[in-house]
């Protein structure tokens, strides 16, 4: 009942973005979030994916990562776009370091933008996950930079979204924003959507959030199966995204590599 | 986990509270995450200020540094065996709209008072927006009793001083608590300095809160979000926003009134779907090849929507410009979209003393009830057949300026409005017969920018395909049916009014008809654009000034800039770029074959894509 609803929310979202924003794309990392998107993008277009998707690549992710995104752009026939982050050197050298490693995200999305003029970019992130993505929109204009102008966020109520969007800039499309992270897993083990199975505990280890490798440590968890995971997840304390050292390294690191265009 | 968490809004007068309460309220309950108490606590003392609650929603850098919150934003609360979303709207006069983007989902509401100040400005106008937004659910918590010496007496002054306000809106709170939200007391764990109290601690208060059901059991309204096609198939696409839909059921579309059955629905991966109810996102297949098109409203024959050209309504103002009557809007109803009038003001009033007036001008933040015009038939309802259906939101260009709600649909109609009806041969069908739609194809932009080389140039491909198309343009307006008509504002102004009447008479008959004129000013545009509804599409042919000027295939711009050719546009007279045009063909970046086919491939979608294929 409540899955469904979020499903509903989601599929509307999406039909409005595909419809009112052109050209479009959707990020996939190949973690739990942008699949399970991935999933509910087959379900608003009837099982095809009408736009291309784009893995911003810092050729950091784990080996089961990259093994998972060929066999799934494969089985459901993906127009995957590979793109190449430039290095650290070319981010904002005032980041503490594993938000520079960030960044290099933060600069590839800015390049692809500029070279195909999206429009509209879907992103998977959810307002529980971390404190500044809780103040989304659904639909975020952004300037061509990337910019997020949390002040000056456009009005969002009765499903009207802002889809107009002004030359030189793109808005970032939040379908998952309301769901929350055992959502996803409920959702994902309903649909029997595919996931990395990194997810999963080995040797009592297991990674709770996926990034990349260099800047992302796994957890102590017994957790061996997507039940396992929701009873965990019912009731930890711990944060999502504690092992993502990029959200450590002070008070507003997040906040500034968001504001810098940062998903 | 079956049900859905209620969401709950907290809402108030800025400084009284809202944001501290939810940190500690998180705290009490044992909802923050492990960690999060110690961040608090050292990001408090870097600022050199007591235990700031506040800051774990207020996250931002300058909402912590300025000690206020910016943004609407949303956490999860647990509490046993429950769940609430709590979201925090800020209570800043400046950022209302950001409130209202957190409030316009919530089931329920705590409205926030400060004892020591009392029923504020923001509290009158938070508690005005909740009735609007048709939230019942609602909680007073009076904040502050440490600071009032926890004062039985105090507490009920100001309890009876929300009583009064409320009743004068018809709302009710459930229960009204005095709190400290900074120490805690009465949020979880009752406090011993508030003995005197009885009644539920805020937590308890919760405990009657319910999700807002989806209306299920109201008529079927679905607006028409898109149309895909699959194969020879089309799926109409949208959410049901009240009542259900089931297979085989015979639908009306709206505003065209033509009917069709439910074949089946279109569901992915497996397709065993007979019936959908409110709430739900679907894909569905009709019996028969239909003109359906986004905004379209779809309902059951016997409740359709009213399909009205004035109707009242009540608007929430948002925006620091006041409203002109005669100003058009851009409204939104869902996906449904028009262009409306405020055609008159019937009374404003001050959401934060309630003040009625009649005239002057429309603060920010106030209500007004007024009367909308819109040129073609919008599907509508009012607020008591459906209030999901009644909701609007009026822009201007692509800004927000007001949400609102349909409460009356005027029985006045005009002349346009009736001569669907004497029609026995629909757009629909004649667009089935032409193999396209009819449509304005308006092309607008600076003296030699390009629009009549392509007006003509993309008449030829469009005839080539077998469309039938006819270019209106200054030789064949001025020579007959705008004789009469010289050169002042006024005939410049009345011509291009001639020109979107006839163009939209044409379109009406099925034709595609594209259009060269300057017309330079916006108001006219939009007036031609009322007058032939959907089937209008302005095209932008932008080219700069020095392009132009350089062009200049007549000679007019060098007599323009000697001072013979008088209120010459581009140079002695203004050209109001469209902010939502369909279309934007740039002749100084691209060759005039690209143009055309930008323009071609554009119209020929538009015309196309609004009926069916052939099986």
């Amino acid at each position: 009942m409540h899955l469904d609803e979020l499903e509903s929310n989601s599929i509307y979202i999406l039909r409005e973005a595909y419809r009112c924003v052109a050209p479009l794309t959707m990020l996939w990392s190949m973690g739990k979030d942008s699949t399970a998107l991935l999933w509910l993008v087959r379900k608003a277009f009837f099982g095809v994916v009408p736009f291309p998707v784009v893995l911003l690549d810092t050729e950091m992710e784990l080996p089961e990562v990259y093994e998972f995104r060929d066999r799934i752009a494969r089985e459901w026939n993906l127009d995957v776009r590979n793109e190449l982050c430039p290095p650290e050197s070319e981010t904002d050298p005032s980041l503490a370091p594993a938000s520079r490693a960030a960044a290099r995200k933060t600069e590839g999305l800015k390049r692809l933008l500029q070279r195909e003029q999206y429009a509209g970019v879907i992103v998977g992130i959810r307002r529980d996950e971390q404190a500044t993505r809780a103040k989304e929109r659904i639909f975020s204009p952004r300037s061509s930079d990337g910019d997020w102008d949390v002040r000056g966020q456009p009005a969002e109520f009765w499903g009207r979204y802002a889809t107009d969007v002004p030359r030189g800039m793109h808005v970032r499309i939040h379908p998952l924003l309301q769901w929350t992270e055992v959502d996803i897993w409920r959702y994902t083990q309903r649909e029997g959507i595919p996931f990395v199975d990194l997810y999963l505990s080995r040797n009592g280890e297991r990674y709770r959030s996926l990034g990349e490798k260099n800047i992302t440590r796994p957890i102590q968890s017994n957790a061996a199966s997507i039940d396992d995971i929701i009873a965990e997840l019912e009731t930890t304390k711990a944060p999502e995204r504690a092992g993502r050292t990029m959200d450590h390294d002070s008070e507003d690191s997040f906040e500034r590599l968001r504001s810098a265009g940062y998903m | 986990m079956d049900e859905r968490s209620p969401a709950i809004v907290v809402v108030g007068h800025v400084d009284h509270g809202k944001s501290t309460l939810i940190g500690r309220m998180l705290h009490e309950t044992g909802s923050l995450p492990d960690g999060k108490l110690a961040e608090l606590e050292a990001s408090s003392k870097r600022r050199g200020v007591p235990m700031e609650w506040s800051f774990v929603l207020d996250a931002l850098q300058a909402e912590r540094d300025q000690a206020v919150t910016v943004d609407t934003t949303r956490v999860w609360m647990r509490s046993g065996e429950r769940r609430y979303m709590i979201i925090d709207a800020p209570g800043h006069r400046q950022f209302i709209s950001n409130m209202l983007s957190g409030a316009a989902e919530a089931d329920a509401a705590i409205l926030m008072v400060d004892a020591t100040e009392g029923v504020s400005e923001q509290t009158r106008r938070h508690a005005y927006l909740l009735r609007l937004l048709g939230i019942e659910q609602i909680v007073v918590a009076v904040n502050k009793m440490d600071a009032v010496a926890w004062s039985e007496e105090r507490f009920g002054a100001v309890a009876r001083e929300c009583t009064a306000y409320f009743s004068e809106l018809q709302i009710t709170a459930s229960a009204i608590v005095p709190i400290s939200a900074y120490q805690g007391a009465n949020l979880v764990a009752r406090s011993e300095h508030l003995a005197w109290y009885t009644g539920p601690t805020l937590l308890e208060s919760f405990s009657g809160f319910v999700p807002r059901s989806p209306a299920y059991d109201g008529p079927l309204r679905l607006r028409v979000q898109d149309v895909y096609r699959r194969g020879t198939r089309r799926i109409v696409a949208g959410r049901v926003d009240s009542g259900s839909l089931a297979v085989g059921d015979t639908v009306v579309v709206s505003p065209a009134g033509i009917t069709a059955k439910v074949e089946s629905f279109e569901t992915w991966p497996t397709s065993q779907k007979e019936r959908a109810r409110a709430g739900e996102s679907v894909g569905f297949c009709v019996d028969r090849p239909l003109f359906i098109e986004r905004g379209d409203v779809i309902s059951h024959v016997s409740d359709s929507p009213q399909r009205a050209s004035s109707f009242d309504v009540t608007l929430f103002w948002l925006d620091e410009t006041a409203p002109d009557v005669d100003e058009s809007f851009r409204i939104q109803l869902g996906p449904t979209e028009g262009r409306v009038w405020i055609e008159a003001i019937e009374r404003v009033v001050d959401t934060e003393n309630l003040a009625q007036s009649t005239i002057g001008d429309v603060a920010q933040y106030s209500v007004l009830e007024a009367r909308l015009r819109s040129n073609a038939p919008l599907p509508v309802d009012t607020r008591e057949v459906s209030a999901f259906a009644a909701r609007l939101v009026l822009l201007r260009g692509s800004h927000v300026v007001a949400g609102g709600l349909v409460s009356r649909v005027a029985g006045a109609t005009r002349t346009t409005n009736l001569y669907p009806q004497q029609h026995l041969i629909t757009r629909h069908e004649r667009a089935v017969r032409n193999g396209h739609a009819g449509a304005v194809i308006w092309l607008t932009g600076l003296s030699a920018s390009g629009k009549s080389t392509l007006a003509m140039a993309v008449e030829r491909r469009l005839f080539a395909r077998g469309c039938f198309v006819y270019v209106l343009d200054g030789d064949n307006i001025r020579a007959g049916i705008n004789k009469d008509l010289g050169f002042s504002a006024e005939d410049r102004a009345e011509n291009i009014r001639r020109v979107a009447e006839v163009a939209a008479l044409f379109a009406d008959a099925g034709t595609i008809v594209v259009t060269a004129f300057i017309s330079p000013f916006r108001k006219d545009r939009d007036a031609a654009r009322a007058a032939a509804g959907s089937a209008f599409h302005e095209i932008y042919v932008n080219a700069d000034l020095a392009t132009c000027e350089a062009r200049d295939p007549k000679g007019l711009y060098r007599r323009a800039r000697s001072g013979e050719v008088k209120e010459f546009t581009g140079v002695t007279a203004p050209y109001e770029a469209p902010e939502s045009a369909e279309l934007t063909i740039d002749t100084s970046k691209h060759s005039i074959e690209d143009c055309v086919e930008q323009l071609y491939a554009y119209t020929y979608a538009a015309t196309r894509n609004a009926i069916m294929a052939p099986a």
